[in-house]
């Protein structure tokens, strides 16, 4: 994000004049780019500025933008670069309390506490996120089974209202407001600061088993039956493989080596940490790399190199929770339309409708890299929280004809299973499909409004979805 | 707002009623519903595609509008923004007008050129500024291959045509870096109400695949669209024709 001192964007609101000093802007994806004025924050005192003098399109927060779609826009309206507020201010490192401004990003605290003896409580599949875009997705990790998501793991955090006041909310101060904002999608108002426990590891290192499993059956029976015992857990399915292979995965399940678990050899520095060095894609791709052809071959590659069982294998941090970070930029390689990140839960005992999902996706052609699977544990009281009991499975989609159509059909069958969607992977469900899937949005709704009757914090998303 | 696969949500009609607009609005309606404005005149046809609409699963708007009356697009772009954002706005009114009249009548000339060119001149202006304000949105604006090269047998038509062309591929370079974005769309002759009677042209089209042809176009972002898309190839070749030979083509 930006380094250099941006001048102070020149507010244009007249009507219909152009809007002077607006960027484009998407979210990973690369899909439905739209105009607004970014002003980085660095106080408190910056967002105010911006909050009072917002444009009639009004105000949302931005992170480091890993959401899928358009969470993080606002067309013709204010955005908030969040990410130059980034500092720690306090660190307690009996308890592994910290309070971090809310641009701050996992990785930055990976580096700061990984060697003190301290990981995140929850990471995503990429550590480029941050501590603001973590609780307002409320996101989940390979540990959502055993530790929850996110907020879990928040016990405060200041939230600059529409009002103009800076509150501080705690889940025991105020309940509703607090589990608003959990996984909101800075619809509530702009996380300033946060209080967040981290958990204590003896090493740097992780121990990995890793089993490959022939069909889907064979993995929800393994995640079952033993995801209890490890920490974390995470399954890579081969989307393209039909028939008596569709749902072949690769399983990696592990937990934090404890210090007499290593090598002698590592011992005299258990929690050394650098993340990985990152290689950049290269900027342009010739369109149609990625077709099924390619795509099943670097699949059927990938399933036949995992061994079929390893047991405590030992793994940094970035080759088991960030493996897709060793490359930077490369949501690039799916070309100039970009693409969509599919990604819903169905509840247990609907394991059908993951079967006939599966089936759907691997016939439709749609060239899709591995997909995840996931086994959650229960959920929190995060009115547009995702994670509840069941398995989410997600999957990366590049923009083609006929897609529109194919996730549309999906959403249905994931309403019928009492299923839902992930919010920061969306770019595309239709509003009145969301509205079935999740049955406190009215809570939502009736917080958000108290808060911000005017509605002032709105993003593309809530236009889009009617929140 | 238009989402990451190119479904809008909202879609204005102006000359709601016309076959192509209509068009429009199923072709859209058989993927999703959504909300369509109808700005059209306040007539039995308007509350006849209203309720049309309505049961193709579109919540719908209707909004007043009259090409004949300068304030008009005004008050119909803000009626219409009322109800919330304009994802798509297709720009689809027009007369054909009678050849054989406007070859002498002043008058008939000066009504044509108002409803099919100055008209959609301020409403392309009142839309951009509209959508400018919102930061993203499509216009879609209904030109003619007739306006490509205007001939004898119907000039005064290609003409406010070419006018309309000119103004809308202008606008769209204009907002550029502003989120809206412009689709000019040039059919070839469509069988419809406007063009009932006539004889079919070489590579006539319908209402249908005009729509189609736009729903494709908005999809993917593109500025101009032929339909059928041959007729691009067409035009290229008749643009580059001799004058004298083309006086005499049978077109
Ligand atoms: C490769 C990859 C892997 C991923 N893996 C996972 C995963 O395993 N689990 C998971 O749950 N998610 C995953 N995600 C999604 C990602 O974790 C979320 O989208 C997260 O919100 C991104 O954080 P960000 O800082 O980039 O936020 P942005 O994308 O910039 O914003 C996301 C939302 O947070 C809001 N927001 C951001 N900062 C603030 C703030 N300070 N105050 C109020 N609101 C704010 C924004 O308004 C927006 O609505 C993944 C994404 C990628 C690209």
């Amino acid at each position: 994000m930006p380094e250099e001192t941006l001048p102070a964007p020149h507010r244009s609101h007249a009507r219909g004049g152009p809007l002077q000093g607006a960027v484009p802007l998407t979210g990973w994806g690369r899909t439905a780019a739209t105009p607004a004025l970014l002003s980085p924050v660095r106080s408190d005192d910056d967002a105010l500025a911006v909050l009072k003098g917002h444009s009639p399109r009004g105000v949302v927060a931005r992170g480091l933008a890993r959401s899928y779609g358009d969470a993080a826009q606002n067309a013709g309206g204010d955005v908030l670069d969040m990410t130059t507020a980034n500092q720690v201010l306090h660190a307690d490192l009996e308890t592994g309390l910290v309070d971090v401004e809310a641009g701050i990003s996992l990785d930055e605290l990976m580096n700061r506490f990984v060697p003190q003896g301290f990981f995140v409580p929850v990471t995503a599949g990429t550590r480029y996120v941050t501590v603001g875009g973590a609780i307002a997705a409320d996101i989940h990790g390979k540990n959502h089974h055993i530790a929850g998501s996110f907020s879990q793991h928040v016990r405060w955090l200041d939230l600059l209202t529409a009002d103009g006041q800076v509150r501080r909310v705690s889940p025991e101060s105020d309940a509703d407001l607090f589990w608003a904002t959990a996984g909101g999608m800075g619809l509530t108002g702009v996380i300033l600061r946060a209080r967040v426990q981290l958990k204590a590891i003896e090493s740097s290192r992780t121990l990995v088993d890793t089993d490959r499993t022939p069909d889907l059956d064979s993995l929800m029976t393994l995640l079952s039956e033993t995801d209890h015992l490890y920490d974390y857990s995470v399954a890579w399915i081969d989307c393209v493989a039909k028939g008596k292979r569709m749902g072949r995965s690769v399983v990696t399940r592990g937990r934090f080596a404890k210090l007499d678990e290593l090598p002698a050899k590592r011992r005299t520095d258990p929690l050394k940490y650098h993340g990985s060095v990152r290689v950049s894609a290269p900027d342009v791709f010739p369109p149609g790399l990625l077709n099924l052809a390619t795509v099943a071959a670097f699949n059927e590659l990938w399933y036949r190199k995992a061994p079929k069982r390893k047991r405590d294998q030992l793994q940094s941090i970035p080759t088991f929770f960030h493996p897709l970070d060793a490359v930077g930029g490369w949501n690039r390689i799916y070309g100039p339309r970009g693409f969509v990140q599919y990604q819903f839960t169905v509840p247990f005992g609907q394991e059908e409708a993951m079967r006939e999902a599966l089936e759907r996706i691997s016939h439709s052609g749609t060239a899709s890299f591995l997909a995840v699977l996931k086994r959650f544990g229960p959920g929190n009281p995060g009115m547009l929280s995702y994670p509840s009991p069941g398995w989410t499975l997600a999957l990366d989609i590049p923009v083609q004809k006929g897609l529109a159509t194919l996730l549309d059909q999906l959403d249905e069958l994931v309403v019928a299973a009492e299923g839902r969607i992930y919010l920061a992977k969306d770019s595309r469900v239709r509003p009145e499909t969301f509205e079935k899937m999740y049955d406190r949005l009215d809570d939502f709704r009736t917080v958000r409004k108290q808060v911000d009757p005017d509605g002032v914090f709105t993003s593309d998303m809530a236009r889009r979805l009617a929140l | 707002m238009i989402d990451a696969l190119g479904s809008p949500s909202s879609l204005l009609l102006v000359g709601g009623t016309s076959d192509i607009a209509v068009a429009t609005a199923k072709r859209y309606l058989t993927e999703r519903p959504l909300r369509v404005v109808v700005a059209a005149r306040n007539t039995p046809r308007r509350s006849a595609v209203a309720t049309e609409l309505e049961g193709a699963g579109a919540q719908v708007q209707v909004v007043d509008f009259d090409a004949d009356d300068p304030a008009s697009p005004a008050r119909m772009v803000a009626a219409a923004a009322a109800g919330g954002d304009i994802d798509v706005a297709v720009v689809a009114f027009g007369l054909l007008g009678d050849a054989d009249e406007l070859r002498s009548d002043a008058d008939a000339v000066a009504r044509l050129a108002q409803v099919n060119y100055v008209a959609p001149t301020v409403v392309g202006t009142e839309l951009a500024n509209r959508l400018r304000q919102q930061g993203h949105g499509v216009i879609v604006a209904l030109s003619s291959v007739a306006g490509e090269r205007p001939r004898a047998s119907n000039f005064v038509y290609g003409s406010t045509k070419a006018g309309l062309d000119a103004f809308y591929s202008g606008l769209a370079d204009s907002l550029v870096g502003t989120g809206v974005s412009v689709l000019v769309v040039r059919p070839g002759f469509v069988r419809s109400k406007m063009t009932a009677g006539l004889d079919d042209a070489p590579l006539a089209t319908t209402p249908e695949a005009v729509a189609e042809a736009i729903v494709s176009g908005v999809r993917k972002g593109r500025h101009t669209v032929w339909v059928p898309g041959a007729m691009r190839w067409v035009m290229s070749g008749l643009r580059h024709t001799p004058r004298a030979v083309f006086r005499k083509l049978p077109i």
